[in-house]
């Protein structure tokens, strides 16, 4: 038996993950030992704070890539780098939307209609262990992204999960719906971890390691048994595909957006796809990539349901934020189309794809807090009629965000969607594209038909209001749009900067 | 850094443009005055550009200023770069120049009108625009402020909107601006396709490359754009109708500046016209054609502006004439275009004064004797019209007997038939010319009552004394010891050996001299010395109703384009709705249809989606098994 030697961990490299971890536990204890009244400003300012520090901590490193940190089971690569950096941007503009705490229940812990729920919410107090839980997730989505073995990516994808599972079910108005949400992620992520897990054996068993260099390894010798590598290439990528909703795995999804706070509902469409996304390129690109004969037509296939899925479903929506979550399902493919690429191209196509859906749909969302009645938010899109005359700033910006979802040019979704499509066609996949641009075709009509509704019909009176939004509001959904045109506009240098330094450690 | 300053030449203009249109109403006090201090500061820069300049020899007088990487598809790469160089210099004084004194002008003719900020905020987007125009250093940044300035030019023709005929001929401008535009995008596609670049550098780099058949199929695409903007024939009947516009915009955009833009394009594609000899004969005739085609309108015109308008789409035809005759004529028809902004904007401005006095009248036949009434505009016109019609010493004599003289001198018939045609658009010009003044200022009082005539006060006639000592001076300037065209030499390369004179300077002079006078004396005769009725007459020869009516240029454009072209339109209309929109219903229907049947399989119950999950993953496991059977 050999002596235990003391890992060397690279804190320097792990720096942005441990911070958030850091800044989570101190949240952990304010919400212990502050008092109630300085809780709200202590506990933002934190979070912003420990999110910018990270930010800046991965700008620090992002030359020091193609390393690997705790032993090397974490990798710090271009990739991971880029993933990070956009997980973090993306969390600070979901924040700056969660910071309106008029959306959480004033007591997670009460009953739906009991008399302690009528109490809380008459004496004005509001918990606030909405921070904390959001920044344990993000440190779970830093780190999913960056795993380099599949134990640490197992422990990152429940680190991920377990805060949005919670955070799922704190909405303030319908809070049933949101319970029930929450409950039903729940109960399918766990069924799709133990998947994941399965499959994770599985390549255990054919590889006798659990690092994806070791897994490449024994691909490439080929000596191993072939059924042990089928069944884990199959089981690991349900459980990937679960996270990014990608049919027949999506089920969860439209009920979770709509149920939960729709804040929570933004973060999590936004950052989770950025660190599923990035975990998943990095299996298929470097673990499992000399396997791809055996993956890649089934992928394919998955990808194609989900673009189809997700758009015919979502026309037949009527309420805009489960119209959003089928909109992401589409997405969901459209990404998938990237990793079936299978190249550098689609390494760099799918990265700003993800950075460009993950703000759009920051700043749409956010749009979504803002359209109220005395009721709380109004999500019935037959009630967003008009809502272009009443409220032409709203409006716009999200007709500006659905033209991006759309792949209009000028906005960022078109180069996202163009990068992608070129580097599909480039590794020779033709039918994908033309399946992929036919849906793109396909969704453009039920973004634009909400355009239409708000812009060409005239307004209900029903007391649909769009409220002012506060300063972070206005700060997280602007700057969406700021970034969704320029992106459209002048992409060049942001996808300079992801071409030379997208690299993935092999 | 000097290569750092030429972008401050746009970029002042257009801030003074966004800060009039985004500031509203907050800025109606002091918009007119910020909009001017932005025009003449860009003139200030321009003035400073020029005295570096001057300071260096003259090959290295260029400055480039690179912006950033504007577009960089596969091997598509376009720089947003600015190329100051001793063409576009004189392209940014003149611009800058006549466009502060215009701004100046504007200040007292547009003072009593309510939107006088957004007035100010078009001109100097215009003013933006056409620099970024001249100033663009590849055919693609030039398209940019090509279409910018259509843009302000269609918005400053519809300034006053709320009247039809206005808004119409403002979208009249736009539309045969937009023929022209196809052509230019035309040519810059066939340029890439070729040549694989647009800038102006590597265009001249590789022209040797491409085939002559190409060349002339750009060079003739450039020609059409040339046509569009520059209203030439056959695209000319939009200007007439662009006087719509305040007087102002009709000096500074569809006289002095925009409209030589077709002038500017093809001196500075002068190395594809070169190469490509049918293209550039194509550009004499339509030179040719057009100076008379105007000389012709002119005659005819009763309203001082459209007369004005007429002539400048002649001189214009000089120019495009000039440029049309290869190297020993690019110098020349940019010394007309100079000398013409100077004499044909104070004449414009001049036109303005009038009108301005005389409450907004613009029949010359409700004018007469209005020299007494208004001494200054009067003396600013007068030599206004001496410089046009090419009296020594006076910038138009010098600019246009060169013309002529290098039409005669390229030989053979082209060289007789091009100079002829030049020779009698001089006398039709100075029967026109001469005709307008008359009218105007001569003669017996014809207006009505309640016009009380008066002079216009110092800062509008401030900038008419200014452009009027141009037009008194420039041409001697500019052809002092050839000064005009050794600084241009770099960039047109005047061929070195002088061609075969075969009608020496001084004959060609006093042919024009004697053919002017005749023109002049004509006038005379028939509106000095008989009676002019304040009515057109109507019993009159049938040329001049059809000069009278454009030339049926319009009944052309009618019969020709506009009603085969709503026939089309009416028939691909219904062809859409039955055929295309028929196949779009239907696919929209299944498509909401299969939408409608899948998101049947969202239940809401979590055993479902579990169990979707298991089948899922037994679907998976069987694939990946098939897949590698």
């Amino acid at each position: 038996m050999s002596a235990f030697t003391t890992p060397i961990l690279n804190y320097s490299l792990l720096l942005p993950i441990l911070i958030v971890l850091g800044g989570a536990l101190i949240g952990v204890m304010l919400e212990a030992f502050a008092s109630r009244k300085i809780r709200p400003i202590a506990q933002l300012s934190i979070t912003f704070g420990t999110l910018i520090l990270a930010l800046v901590q991965v700008w620090r490193i992002r030359h020091q890539s193609s390393l690997t940190a705790a032993m090397g089971s974490v990798a710090i690569d271009g990739a991971s780098i880029l993933a990070q950096g956009s997980v973090l941007l993306i969390a600070i503009l979901g924040v700056a939307l969660i910071a309106d705490q008029e959306h959480f229940t004033a007591l997670a812990a009460s009953l739906p209609g009991s008399s302690e729920e009528r109490e809380s919410i008459q004496s004005g107090e509001q918990l606030t262990e909405i921070y904390p839980l959001t920044l344990f997730a993000v440190a779970g989505m830093l780190l999913f992204p960056a795993s380099n073995d599949l134990i640490t990516l197992f422990v990152a994808l429940e680190m991920l999960s377990l805060p949005l599972y919670l955070m799922a079910g704190l909405s303030r108005r319908r809070r049933l719906l949101s319970q029930e949400s929450a409950l039903k992620y729940f109960l399918l992520g766990a069924f799709s971890s133990a998947f994941f897990l399965f499959g994770a054996a599985y390549l255990y068993g054919y590889s006798g390691s659990v690092s994806f260099a070791g897994i490449r390894e024994a691909v490439i010798g080929g000596s191993g048994n072939d059924v042990f590598l089928l069944m884990g290439i199959a089981f690991l990528s349900i459980g990937l595909l679960f996270k990014v909703g990608a049919v027949p795995f999506h089920a969860w999804t439209p009920d979770v957006y709509q149920g939960a706070p729709t804040p929570v509902t933004a973060f999590m469409a936004a950052a989770t796809k950025v660190a599923a996304f990035g975990a998943m390129l990095r299996i298929f690109y470097t673990a499992l990539a000399n396997a791809y004969w055996d993956w890649r037509p089934v992928m394919t296939t998955i990808a194609i349901i989900t673009m189809l899925f997700g758009s015919f479903v979502a026309i037949a929506q009527r309420d805009v934020k489960r119209m959003l979550a089928y909109s992401s399902i589409a997405h969901a493919g459209f990404l998938l189309i990237g990793v079936i690429a299978l190249n550098k191209a689609g390494l760099d196509a799918s990265i700003f794809y993800l950075l460009a859906y993950g703000v759009t749909t920051i700043g749409a969302f956010g749009v979504v807090t803002l359209v109220r009645d005395s009721t709380g938010e109004v999500t019935d899109l037959k009630r967003w009629a008009g809502l272009g005359k009443r409220s032409p700033f709203a409006a716009t910006l999200f007709a500006a965000f659905l033209l991006a979802f759309a792949g209009i040019p000028m906005t960022s979704g078109f180069i996202g969607k163009f990068s992608i499509f070129s580097a599909a066609y480039e590794s020779g996949n033709h039918a994908i594209v033309i399946v992929g641009v036919l849906s793109s075709a396909i969704a453009a009509y039920f973004y634009i038909r909400v355009i239409v509704v708000m812009f060409f019909n005239d307004p209900v009176e029903d007391g649909t209001t769009v409220v002012i939004p506060s300063i972070l509001t206005r700060f997280a959904v602007t700057t969406a749009f700021a970034v969704t045109i320029f992106l459209g506009v002048f992409p060049a240098p942001v996808l300079n900067f992801i071409t030379s330094t997208a690299l993935l450690l092999r | 850094m000097i290569s750092n300053l030429p972008i401050y030449l746009i970029a002042l203009p257009l801030f003074g443009s966004a800060v009039l249109l985004l500031g509203g109403r907050k800025t109606d006090r002091w918009g007119h005055i910020f909009a001017t201090l932005m025009s003449a500061a860009s003139f200030g820069v321009g003035a400073y550009l020029l005295t570096i300049m001057l300071s260096k020899s003259n090959s290295e007088r260029a400055i480039t200023q690179k912006l950033f990487e504007w577009i960089s598809v596969g091997t598509f790469k376009v720089n947003a770069g600015l190329l100051l160089d001793q063409l576009s210099i004189c392209f940014v004084l003149l611009i800058t120049g006549v466009g502060t004194l215009i701004h100046i002008y504007s200040i007292a003719y547009m003072s009593h009108d309510h939107d006088r900020r957004r007035f100010f905020a078009y001109l100097n987007f215009f003013i933006a625009a056409m620099l970024l125009l001249v100033l663009g250093d590849s055919y693609l940044n030039l398209y940019v402020g090509w279409e910018g300035v259509g843009l302000a030019s269609y918005l400053l023709i519809g300034f006053w909107n709320q009247k039809p005929t206005y808004a119409t001929a403002a979208k009249k401008a736009f539309i045969a601006n937009r023929v022209g535009d196809m052509g230019l995008s035309l040519a810059i596609m066939i340029a890439f396709a070729t040549l694989g670049t647009v800038s102006f550098a590597g265009v001249k780099e590789h022209v040797g490359q491409a085939s002559t058949g190409a060349l002339t199929a750009i060079g003739i695409m450039l020609l059409v754009a040339a046509t569009g903007k520059s209203a030439q024939f056959p695209l000319q009947a939009w200007l007439g109708d662009a006087m719509a516009g305040p007087t102002p915009v009709s000096a500074l955009i569809h006289a002095a500046t925009m409209v030589t833009a077709g002038v500017y394009l093809i001196t500075r594609s002068n190395f594809i016209f070169d190469a490509a000899p049918t293209a550039q004969l194509a550009v004499a005739i339509i030179g040719a054609i057009t100076l008379l085609f105007g000389a012709v309108i002119g005659m005819a015109k009763d309203d001082i502006k459209k007369a004005l308008a007429a002539s400048t789409m002649s001189q214009i035809g000089y120019m495009i004439l000039g440029a049309g005759l290869g190297p020993a004529g690019y110098a020349f028809a940019i010394m007309h275009l100079l000398t013409h902004g100077f004499f044909k904007a104070g004449m414009f401005l001049g036109a303005g004064s009038v009108m301005h006095g005389m409450n907004d009248e613009v029949n010359m036949r409700r004018y007469g004797g209005l020299r007494k009434f208004m001494p200054i505009t009067f003396a600013t016109f007068g030599l206004g019209y001496l410089a046009i019609i090419g009296v020594p010493p006076f910038a138009g004599f010098y600019s246009k007997d060169k013309i002529i003289e290098v039409a005669f001198n390229t030989g053979g018939i082209k060289g007789i038939t091009l100079g002829s045609a030049a020779l009698l658009g001089a006398a039709i010009t100075a029967f026109y010319m001469t005709r307008v003044v008359i009218l105007t200022f001569a003669g017996a009082k014809r207006w009505d009552e309640k016009a009380h005539p008066h002079e216009s006060p110092f800062l509008m006639w401030g900038p008419m004394v200014l452009l009027a000592l141009g037009s008194v001076s420039s041409g001697f300037l500019f052809t002092h010891g050839d000064a005009l065209r050794n600084w241009l030499a770099p960039v047109v390369e005047p061929v070195a050996v002088h061609e075969a004179e075969v009608l020496s300077p001084a004959i060609v002079s006093i042919l024009a001299l004697v053919l002017v006078a005749i023109g002049v004396g004509l006038a005379i005769v028939k509106y000095l010395l008989s009676d002019v009725p304040e009515v057109a007459p109507k019993d009159v020869t049938v040329f001049t109703r059809i000069a009278r009516r454009d030339l049926l240029q319009d009944q052309f454009n009618e019969a020709v384009f506009m009603r085969p072209g709503q026939a089309l339109t009416r028939g691909l209309l219904t062809a859409d709705r039955s055929v295309i929109d028929g196949a779009v219903r239907a696919i929209a229907r299944m498509a909401v249809g299969s939408g409608n049947i899948l998101r049947t399989t969202q239940t809401g119950f979590v055993r479902s989606y579990a169990m979707w999950i298991v089948l899922g993953a037994i679907g998976l496991v069987a694939a990946i098994w098939m897949v590698t059977l």
